[in-house]
């Protein structure tokens, strides 16, 4: 299977999506589409249903209503196995398997879809270099030997290592220091940039949806309440949106700084 | 009749009954590993499973070895006099330790692990045999060897019902009220104890990821 998408090039589509656990509806009535070179932010308060909606396009939850396509296809016409080796999966805990090299976590996919071994090496380097981490010195090295960061540039070479059209990312620099933050965050912007991929991104911090999202999507008790483009969402006038920009100017004032937020979405 | 003596005149006895009794605790933890194992994974999946199968080892485990031992002699296929018996008792016991090590060796991989694992696409036998039990190798050997230790040091009860074993000699001594052939049964046991635990201990560091 290839890489190459339909006409309109559709990744991910969401179509009225609803998850419950038992009687409690935790997502209900979402609906969106992501295209290849865009960036989804699901952007919400800790419970709005942001994760739950990730973990529903990757099947490690089961929708309750609605339908998902991935690559335009039902999800239900997928094996669940070889949909998730199609996606790109980041989390904010990295997940890391701590008994395996930098190396070996690299080619997890590749090896697990059993890619010539010449092919999986030459992959590894790309991968590594592509996230900015030296081969010689880390590839041979344990998880437990990497600061935060540099385990979560491993986390994404993972992800991106056997080329999936479409990436999920769960907070993905959420656990980490502020400046080593903003800087895997910017050299995120480029990559996302270069890679072409369809993109579905999670975080609850405006300045980072800001910074990374070609559009917007604004998760409140359950609901997409609405998508926007970056600079749409700082003029919107839905209450929740108005709670998120003034959280971050409070942010702002406390900094003492006017730091003027450029992303991709501005470029557009 | 001296203890060195009398190591030196039953050496041959001696042997053979360490012999006896490291056959019978093999094969009670070669029945203990096979069942405790595979047991103690399907206990992560299955959670209503958990407390009663765990809640019966622990039960098993509280009953004195010679009461059990008694207890299986009268059972058909597993009981009767003789090693059949002891093997079943043994492993009884062994399985404790093995099912809770397993079980809790498994269920404490990092959730953040086994979330990864899935969500980029491993299988779950995949998860289980390249993330789980590598992860969990480490405890659940630690269970194998406490199991074993208990294995060795019970196991001299099961002369008690003709298994035979270095019990033979510590029963035979308590009866002739002589120190030296309770010490030829009780120190072999001890030794047996000791380099079964340093040797467990060697490979559980081997298999240390």
């Amino acid at each position: 299977m290839n890489t190459a998408l339909g006409a309109d090039g559709l990744a991910v589509e969401l179509r009225n999506v609803g998850y419950r656990v038992d009687k409690r509806q935790i997502v209900s009535g979402v609906s969106f589409k992501v295209a290849p070179g865009e960036t989804l932010i699901l952007l919400g308060r800790s419970g709005a249903g942001k994760t739950t909606t990730l973990k529903l396009i990757n099947r490690l939850l089961e929708t309750s209503s609605g339908e998902i396509f991935v690559e335009r296809r039902s999800q239900l016409e997928w094996d669940p196995i070889q949909l998730r080796r199609r996606i790109g999966y980041v989390i904010q805990d990295v997940g890391l398997f701590p008994h395996w090299t930098v190396e070996q976590n690299v080619a997890m996919v590749p090896r697990l879809e059993s890619w010539p071994e010449s092919r999986v090496r030459q992959r590894v380097r790309e991968m590594m270099e592509l996230v900015g981490l030296d081969v010689a010195k880390f590839a041979a090295r344990k998880p437990s030997e990497l600061s935060g960061g540099q385990r979560q540039r491993v986390g994404v070479a993972r992800a991106l290592a056997a080329d999936p059209p479409i990436l999920l990312m769960d907070e993905p620099f959420g656990a980490l220091d502020p400046v080593t933050r903003a800087e895997l965050q910017r050299e995120f912007c480029e990559l996302a940039a270069r890679l072409e991929k369809a993109i579905v991104f999670v975080t609850h911090d405006l300045r980072e949806a800001l910074l990374i999202g070609t559009r917007i999507g604004l998760f409140a008790e359950g609901h997409l309440a609405a998508i926007y483009k970056p600079d749409e969402f700082l003029h919107s006038s839905d209450a929740e949106a108005r709670a998120f920009v003034d959280s971050l100017g409070a942010e702002e004032g406390r900094e003492r700084s006017s730091p003027k937020v450029t992303g991709r979405g501005r470029k557009a | 009749m001296s203890f060195w003596n009398f190591l030196i005149n039953y050496r041959a006895e001696i042997f053979s009954r360490t012999l006896e009794h490291l056959i019978l605790v093999a094969a009670a933890m070669l029945v203990a590993v096979l069942i405790g194992i595979p047991l103690g994974i399907a206990l992560v999946r299955r959670p209503n499973l958990r407390r009663w199968v765990l809640g019966a080892a622990n039960v098993i485990q509280t009953i004195p070895s010679l009461a059990l031992f008694g207890f299986l002699i009268p059972v058909p296929f597993l009981g009767g006099i003789g090693a059949r018996t002891a093997t079943v008792a043994l492993a009884l016991y062994a399985l404790l330790p093995i099912l809770q090590n397993t079980y809790t060796g498994i269920a404490g991989v990092d959730p953040a692990v086994l979330e990864s694992a899935r969500g980029m696409g491993m299988t779950s036998r995949q998860i289980l045999r390249d993330v789980q039990l590598p992860l969990s190798i480490a405890v659940i050997l630690a269970g194998v060897r406490v199991a074993a230790i208990i294995c060795i040091g019970i196991a001299t009860i099961a002369a008690a019902i003709g298994a035979g074993g270095l019990g033979v000699f510590i029963f035979r001594g308590v009866a002739m009220v002589s120190n030296s052939v309770i010490l030829a049964g009780a120190i072999p046991a001890a030794l047996l104890a000791i380099g079964v635990d340093i040797l467990l201990g060697l490979v559980e560091k081997k298999l240390t990821p």
